[in-house]
């Protein structure tokens, strides 16, 4: 079914936002979104740019005029977001049973989207309850009396829809984590059964009661009792589908980032293919150190030199070999006899015995840093002997003490770019003021954290492009490879299925460990 | 130059021990080992360490069994006709100390060194 979603949707197969000349256009649309949205900023640097959902179309039109310069900007983005799920799969419909072309504009189908949610999600709320009004109000005359028992049915129905809201609310409304490429495809198919169901249930309901007036109250009733159940059991399988079958481990994948070799593995379970890459992003921030393309230079000014100094002189008369001439190249440097290996090795060394010298600097003079300062409890505040300062001021003080040895240990370490004196000094005022020890902040500069430690311009990893052989909407299969790639790195993930395990029992009674000595007697005759 | 090669083999012997009276007893001068109920693998003398026969592990110097020729580390097949080779140690030992016999008539296999010096190809 996702294949066929696929080949009707006029989407490329990846969805690539180039970022570069958009930088100052993005800004703006930035500043547009973040005082709307909850979690603004934890949406905004998952995947694509988003535009801020239901802003008048004033401001969009005016963004759209300025990306009219890029021709392909329509084809190639594909940006959805919504601040509910039905927006997202509505609009997948939408597309798919009215064939919207490229050049409508992402903004009007956002919003579009928006709006046949909500309207689909108010009849679907509204019509049990239409279906016990409509006949008191159009002929209330007629209508056999029903005592208890509708009465009963009354309060049930009520009830019922109530936990419907509820659980609606608790499963559905929720900010979306993540501008995906492509729908959910276990959305659109429950929004699809639902609407169906509720059509089919309007159709019975407009040809058998409404045209022949139908006077049993209580069959009525029992009629709109009967779509709240059902809308009560499909609830039921959305939470199923949507919630519980990917929550079972069925796959482990490895993720290896692409410009260190550092990798991680995950356990999932039946996901889709997009969805398997969100938790992937979800989980790099968190456990991968962060991205330092200082660190990197170093093997490739190695191999440069490798390379270097060789050259190819072709005696045998003209001819131009060109792979002839490179595998030439590559035999004789590779037979090179050349002490490059002695050179990383004295240096690696090296660099290690400067950081750890630099290490015990900056650890000693922190811990001395730390003894100026004496935290005064609540009654020695009143008689002070001296001023008092607030943790700020306390940083502030005992701050150029241990500034220069931080700094040199960053330095040696390529951290320096990730830390400014600012965020130095708030991270020291922190630590004081929860009575922390000077191992505690230093353990921030000591090791490169994770992403999410750092300031957010310094992620660079902030949009990710999905390449994969695969449809995203298919689900994991065992051996599949997809990559998620940003501007200066990219995460290859490679998935494979967890073994099929065979357990088998085995009792052993506890009586029947026994031993026996090891004899080697010797006997004289 | 000469190349020599050693070679491992085993032959049995009849040994008749004649047993010397100590008092109340008669002793034949050497001590066994092994046995269906011992553990072969901490025999020294026996070259397949699964072997649970009976060895002997002790020769006395002068007593009956050098004299009669029995060597240490051989291993006893028959005493007086009595198999041997499947037997505990306790049995073992009642076959070869019982009170009215005199004499013992042993089968035993002993490994042997014998060293063949061959002349070479060049010489």
């Amino acid at each position: 079914m996702s294949a066929a979603m696929d080949t009707e949707s006029t989407y490329s197969g990846y969805s690539h936002y180039s970022g570069h000349s958009k930088k100052a256009h993005r800004q703006g649309r930035d500043r547009h979104k973040s005082p709307r949205s909850k979690d603004g900023s934890r949406s905004e640097k998952s995947v694509t740019i988003q535009t801020p959902p239901a802003e008048p179309l004033l401001g969009n039109d005016a963004s759209r005029a300025e990306e009219g310069q890029d021709d392909n900007w329509g084809e190639t983005t594909t940006a959805i977001t919504g601040t509910s799920e039905h927006s997202i799969s509505q609009e997948d419909i939408a597309r798919i049973s009215k064939d919207l072309e490229d050049s409508v504009g992402l903004d009007c189908k956002r919003y579009l989207g928006l709006t046949v949610a909500a309207v689909l999600g108010l009849l679907v709320f509204f019509t049990p309850i239409a279906f016990i009004l409509l006949p008191q109000i159009l002929w209330r005359d007629d209508l056999e009396p029903c005592g208890t028992v509708c009465e009963g049915l009354f309060i049930s129905v009520a009830f019922k829809l109530l936990i419907l809201l509820i659980g609606t609310w608790a499963l559905f409304f929720r900010q979306p984590k993540a501008d995906i490429p492509r729908v959910f495809v276990f959305r659109a198919l429950l929004l699809v059964l639902i609407f169906l169901f509720v059509f089919s249930y309007w159709l019975f309901y407009g040809v058998r009661i409404l045209d022949s007036k139908d006077t049993n109250y209580q069959g009525i009733v029992q009629y709109a009792v009967s779509l709240v159940d059902a809308l009560l059991f499909i609830h039921y399988l959305a939470i199923v589908l949507l919630e519980l079958r990917q929550l079972q481990p069925m796959f482990t994948v490895k993720v290896v980032r692409s410009t260190d070799g550092e990798s991680r593995y995950y356990s999932l379970g039946h996901l889709s293919i997009q969805r398997a890459a969100l938790v992937v992003l979800e989980n790099y921030y968190r456990d991968f150190t962060v991205y330092n393309p200082a660190l990197l230079t170093a093997s490739k000014s190695r191999a440069a030199k490798h390379m270097a100094g060789l050259k190819v002189y072709n005696v045998d008369g003209p001819g131009n070999n060109a792979s002839g001439q490179s595998r030439a190249m590559i035999a004789a440097a590779a037979r090179r006899r050349d002490s490059s290996h002695n050179e990383l090795y004295y240096e690696e060394a090296d660099h290690e015995r400067r950081v750890k010298k630099r290490r015990a600097r900056l650890v000693v003079a922190v811990e001395e840093a730390f003894t100026h300062i004496k935290r005064l409890q609540a009654e020695e505040q009143q008689k002070a002997p001296g001023e008092m300062m607030d943790p700020r001021e306390a940083a502030q003080a005992i701050f150029p003490s241990m500034a220069r040895a931080l700094q040199k240990y960053l330095r040696t370490t390529r951290q320096q770019q990730y830390h400014s004196m600012e965020s130095i000094l708030q991270h020291l005022s922190f630590c004081i003021t929860n009575n922390m020890t000077p191992k505690a902040f230093l353990e921030r500069y000591l090791n490169p954290g994770p992403t999410l430690q750092y300031d957010r311009d310094r992620w660079f990893s902030k949009q990710w492009t999905l390449v994969s052989e695969e449809a995203v909407t298919s689900g994991l299969q065992d051996g599949i490879v997809f990559v998620l790639k940003c501007l200066d790195f990219s995460l290859v993930v490679n998935v494979k299925k967890i073994p099929f395990i065979k357990l088998s029992e085995e009792f052993i009674d506890p009586k029947s460990h026994k031993f026996v000595l090891r004899l080697q007697s010797e006997t004289s005759v | 130059p000469t190349r020599s090669c050693f070679i491992f083999f085993s032959f049995q012997q009849r040994i008749e021990i004649h047993k010397l009276r100590q008092g109340d007893n008669l002793i034949l001068g050497f001590s066994i080992g092994g046995g269906i109920d011992q553990d072969p693998t901490q025999n020294p003398f026996s070259e397949d360490k699964t072997d649970k026969g009976i060895y002997v592990t002790r020769v006395t110097e002068g007593g009956p069994a050098e004299v009669a020729g029995l060597q240490i580390g051989d291993k006893i097949m028959q005493v007086n006709g009595w198999d041997m080779t499947m037997v505990t140690h306790d049995q073992a030992r009642k076959r070869l100390t019982k009170r009215n016999e005199e004499v013992v008539r042993l089968l035993v296999t002993r490994q042997s060194l014998q060293k063949a010096v061959q002349q070479s190809m060049m010489s």
